[in-house]
């Protein structure tokens, strides 16, 4: 991982919904991405993690194009992409692919699997037949998938495969950053380590970047060089992996790495109390947005909206009281060394 | 084909196929399948109104034509309607469909505000107005009733295409930079198809009913044409002693009405992309 | 494991006719379930979970042919009750069932309470004399809501099921679960539709309440994470058969089927090489001979391919079905 950065993203806001009728109330939009700011550096795995309305997938399809943006800018290696309709955005950011949580679904089941690959190809308007079915057999053997599964529909392949054919489609058009949905999503363990393998092993081989979102606290900690908590709509920290689950910050990043299912004996399910659930994101709470579930919170808590603050170089962290906290010891269950 | 041998699975849906086989094979075939070919437009006045016989197992009618022969060659023109007619309100109604389900804003709202306006008038209203305008003729016909066909595919494929629309693969499509054109014609179509293609087939049974009351009240077939509508109006004054006369024609719309529905609705269970295999 | 049981499955096995031929779904599967205890199964797709609970509860397909083995609640044989004698007495009752998809499992239409007091109305006609009448149903229902933590209980009775959120919805499911005071109760992958801090609360609600009203549970995942936390014991199962048992801490430490061993080395908590299990789990329909694992397994022999490894005890409570402890020890 070096440390330039390929893609900058500043301040980025998605609003989502919103209905102005006629007649009848006005339904106002929600804030799914409510003021991001991240930099992702070359060839490095950034771990987006956090639970259902924190905005993850929005943020992901924003950062890709098919959402367009309400403000902020994203910046791919320095040249300015934001503020651009979804052809356009996705024109100029070429270099940016995604990878859909369901592999299944995201190939049309009309179509054999070596067609769905060859579309991209045709969109994109990659060279002759020839030149195409050479990228795309290079691919497939890239991922560990045979030619002859070319000629296969969607449901006649496993989950694996599926992933796998997935990730050849994204591929063929050699991009530099590559968003990954719940990559694992669905998928039994012993497929999932398979296909975590082989992301790793493209990673090196292709020179990419990843934009890994997931919820599975044991695949980002293997996984993942930096690893961003997010929690309705903004980043609540931000951190190197290593330091994120030893010694974390913020009350919300404690209370995940609480619950996660860890393969360890001895869990103490009652370690940490846990409150309510994540609230809707159409009702966001004044003030820091996790302070109704927090058990350190205070009168300021409600007031002010905390920023991200540095801790130290690369790390980062949204709570008025996270210095109070780092002196308080944290249990939680993690892998053995 | 693994399609084929679940749908001979469906007895009904056989049954259907086979109707409407025979059918098209009668209509292909009909000037050397009927004995008395040239009864189409000849008439024996001396033989009319004949009972069911050797020479004549259907009976003839009131121009000593042989119904059997009329019966068969009215296949042709059936069909005939029934092809031409939901074709044509296919290639009206599927795109405009299409478009309207695909885009949002003003352009769907357009589209299927028209699409109400053609669906408010009824089939057999236009058609007389048709007539009444231009003279009573099949083209008239067949017109009248592609123009009141069509919407009922565009309301088919506007609903199939907006929940298509929001499927994983097209946004994945769409994160590829697709364009609209292709998205709707090469995705969204095949994915729609099985509502349309169920929707064509039993059309063409409520075409050939719609064709053979058009017939009935003169609005559509003029004689001598061998319709079967036209040839059950013909035989009205005759009955119930010449029953023959209208009861062939009566038993021919039925089957093949009958038929087409069947087949359609064994379709239904049957267009199912995981069916699809490789080679 | 001696000591009082409330499920005991021996030697199961269940094929099912489709259109391909016969799928034998289940070869071989022993479950032990003690009274108070939570057992987890866990496996992967195609090792016939679903179809163990099915058959427990006794709603399995038409198609589906129980070849041999017993299903014994407290000693008496499920597989030989009627549908009659499993929808009166058994399901619902004896043995209840908290789904994996609470969206799914209530009906949008009704108010919460009218669904819970049905079922309970449901059974409390078979002779159970507790309190059978609609007050003290009510009375009883608002006390397990009050259990499972739903706020002002007897307000949500008369809540609809979209007027609560996901994890609550679980919860109502739980109280419905325990309204006739089962003896067994069968979660399936209850909280795989869940966030992980809702999951939690979940397992702990699920712990608690075992604890409380002395139940025991039969849960079902595919996450050994939630095995770790959750589960007293659990049973691993291959392509339709069980192939280890024992003590949680047991099978995470010291796991001795190679299966287990390669499954639990797969995990990203185990390992940092990301290679997976070679091979591909065999079809139902055409399943290898004897141990089913055998032709992925690193140390299968010639014995392997033909017979089913019977089980053996390893350790206190540790069951494995597998030669490579074939030898000089108790059989079960």
């Amino acid at each position: 991982m070096s440390e330039r950065v390929i893609l900058a993203v500043e301040g980025l806001e998605t609003l989502l919904g919103g209905e102005r009728r006629l007649l009848g109330r006005e339904r106002p939009p929600v804030r799914a991405v409510a003021g991001v700011s991240l930099a992702l550096r070359e060839n490095e795995i950034l771990g987006i993690v956090g639970e259902s309305g924190c905005g993850k997938s929005t943020l992901g399809r924003t950062i890709l194009g098919i959402q367009r943006e309400t403000t902020g800018t994203i910046r791919l290696d320095g040249r300015t992409v934001s503020g651009l309709g979804p052809r356009a955005a996705r024109r100029a950011r070429r270099d940016i692919q995604y990878l859909h949580q369901d592999a299944a679904a995201a190939l049309d089941p009309w179509w054999s699997i070596g067609r769905s690959i060859e579309e991209a190809l045709v969109i994109s308007g990659v060279g002759s037949r020839a030149e195409r079915k050479a990228r795309i057999d290079r691919m497939l053997a890239a991922v560990g998938l045979e030619p002859a599964l070319k000629r296969r529909y969607p449901h006649e392949l496993s989950g694996g495969q599926l992933r796998r054919v997935t990730l050849a489609r994204v591929l063929v058009l050699a991009p530099r950053i590559v968003i990954l949905d719940e990559p694992t999503s669905g998928l039994d363990l012993s497929v999932q380590a398979t296909v975590l393998g082989l992301i790793r092993e493209l990673l090196a081989e292709f020179r990419l970047t990843y934009l890994f979102i997931s919820h599975d606290l044991s695949v980002v900690e293997e996984m993942c060089d930096r690893v961003a908590i997010m929690y309705l709509g903004r980043i609540v920290e931000l951190a190197d992996t290593r330091q994120l689950f030893e010694a974390p910050a913020h009350p919300y990043t404690r209370m995940l790495l609480a619950s996660a299912p860890r393969l360890a004996t001895g869990q103490d399910l009652g370690a940490i109390p846990i409150h309510g659930e994540p609230p809707s994101p159409t009702a966001v709470p004044s003030g820091c947005a996790f302070r109704t579930r927090c058990p350190h919170e205070i009168a300021l808590c409600a007031d002010a909206l905390p920023t991200l603050e540095p801790v130290v170089h690369g790390r980062e962290v949204a709570c008025h009281r996270w210095r109070d906290l780092a002196a308080a010891p944290v249990t939680s269950a993690r892998r053995a060394p | 084909m693994l399609v084929l041998r679940k749908f001979a699975r469906d007895t009904s849906g056989m049954v259907g196929l086979v109707i409407v086989l025979l059918t098209a094979v009668v209509a292909a075939l009909a000037p050397r399948l009927a004995p008395h070919p040239l009864d189409a437009y000849e008439s024996h006045p001396a033989e009319r109104l004949q009972e069911p016989s050797r020479p004549h197992p259907l009976g003839t009618d009131n121009l000593g034509r042989d119904v059997l022969s009329r019966v068969i060659l009215g296949a042709r023109a059936a069909l005939t309607i029934a092809v031409l007619v939901v074709a044509g309100a296919m290639l009206i109604g599927v795109p405009l469909g299409l478009v309207a389900g695909y885009h949002r804003g003003w352009v769907p709202e357009i589209i299927m505000r028209v699409t109400d306006v053609f669906l408010a008038v009824p089939q057999l209203i236009l058609a007389l107005a048709l007539a009444q305008l231009l003279g009573p003729s099949l083209k008239n016909a067949m017109l009248a009733l592609t123009l009141t066909y069509w919407p009922f595919f565009t309301r088919i494929v506007f609903a199939e295409t907006r929940r298509i629309r929001v499927s994983v693969f097209v946004e994945a499509l769409e994160g590829l930079n697709a364009g609209a054109r292709r998205v709707m014609f090469l995705h969204i179509l095949p994915n729609a198809a099985p509502p349309i293609i169920v929707r064509a087939t039993i059309g063409m049974g409520f075409t050939i009913l719609s064709a053979a009351v058009l017939g009935f009240l003169g609005m559509g077939a003029t004689p001598p044409d061998p319709e079967w509508g036209l040839a059950i109006s013909e035989s009205r004054q005759y009955l119930p002693e010449a029953w023959w006369f209208a009861t062939f024609p009566g038993i021919a719309i039925f089957l093949v009405v009958f038929g087409f529905n069947l087949l359609g609705d064994g379709l239904r269970d049957v267009v199912d992309p995981r069916l699809r295999r490789s080679r | 494991m001696s000591g009082d049981l409330v499920l005991a499955v021996g030697g199961l096995g269940i094929s099912i006719a489709t259109d391909d031929g016969v799928a034998r779904v289940l070869d071989h599967v022993d479950l032990r379930i003690p009274r108070g205890r939570i057992v987890g199964v866990v496996g992967e797709s195609g090792c016939g979970k679903s179809t163990l609970v099915r058959a427990i509860l006794g709603i399995l397909p038409r198609a589906a042919q129980v070849e041999r083995g017993t299903i014994l609640l407290g000693g008496e044989d499920l597989l030989h009750l009627s549908q009659r004698e499993l929808t009166r007495r058994i399901r619902g009752k004896e043995i209840s069932f908290i789904p994996q998809d609470p969206y799914l499992a209530l009906n949008p239409v009704f108010s919460v309470g009218t669904q819970l007091l049905e079922i309970m109305r449901w059974h409390a006609g078979a002779g159970d004399n507790g309190d059978a009448s609609r007050q003290g149903h009510r009375a009883r229902l608002v006390e397990l809501l009050r259990a499972v933590q739903i706020p002002d209980p007897e307000v949500a009775l008369e809540r609809y099921p979209h007027q609560f959120s996901g994890g609550q919805r679980q919860r109502v499911l739980i109280a419905g679960a325990l309204a006739c005071r089962p003896r067994l109760v069968i979660a399936d992958e209850p909280t795989s539709a869940l966030d992980v801090t809702t999951q939690l609360q979940i397992l702990r609600l699920l712990r608690d309440l075992t604890n409380r009203f002395g139940v025991s549970m039969l849960f079902v995942t595919h996450d050994f994470g939630v095995v770790a936390q959750l589960c007293d014991e659990v049973m691993v199962m291959y392509a339709g058969q069980s192939v280890e048992a024992g003590r949680t801490a047991e099978i995470l430490d010291r796991p001795r089927h190679p299966y287990t061993q390669m499954l639990i080395a797969c995990h990203p908590d185990r390992t940092h090489d990301l290679t997976g299990i070679p091979g591909t789990v065999a079809s139902p329909l055409a399943a290898p001979s004897g141990c089913r694992f055998h032709p992925r397994c690193p140390s299968a022999r010639a014995v392997c391919s033909a017979a089913r490894p019977s089980a053996v005890v390893e350790a206190a409570g540790h069951e494995v079905s597998c030669v490579l402890y074939h030898g000089p020890v108790s059989h079960v």
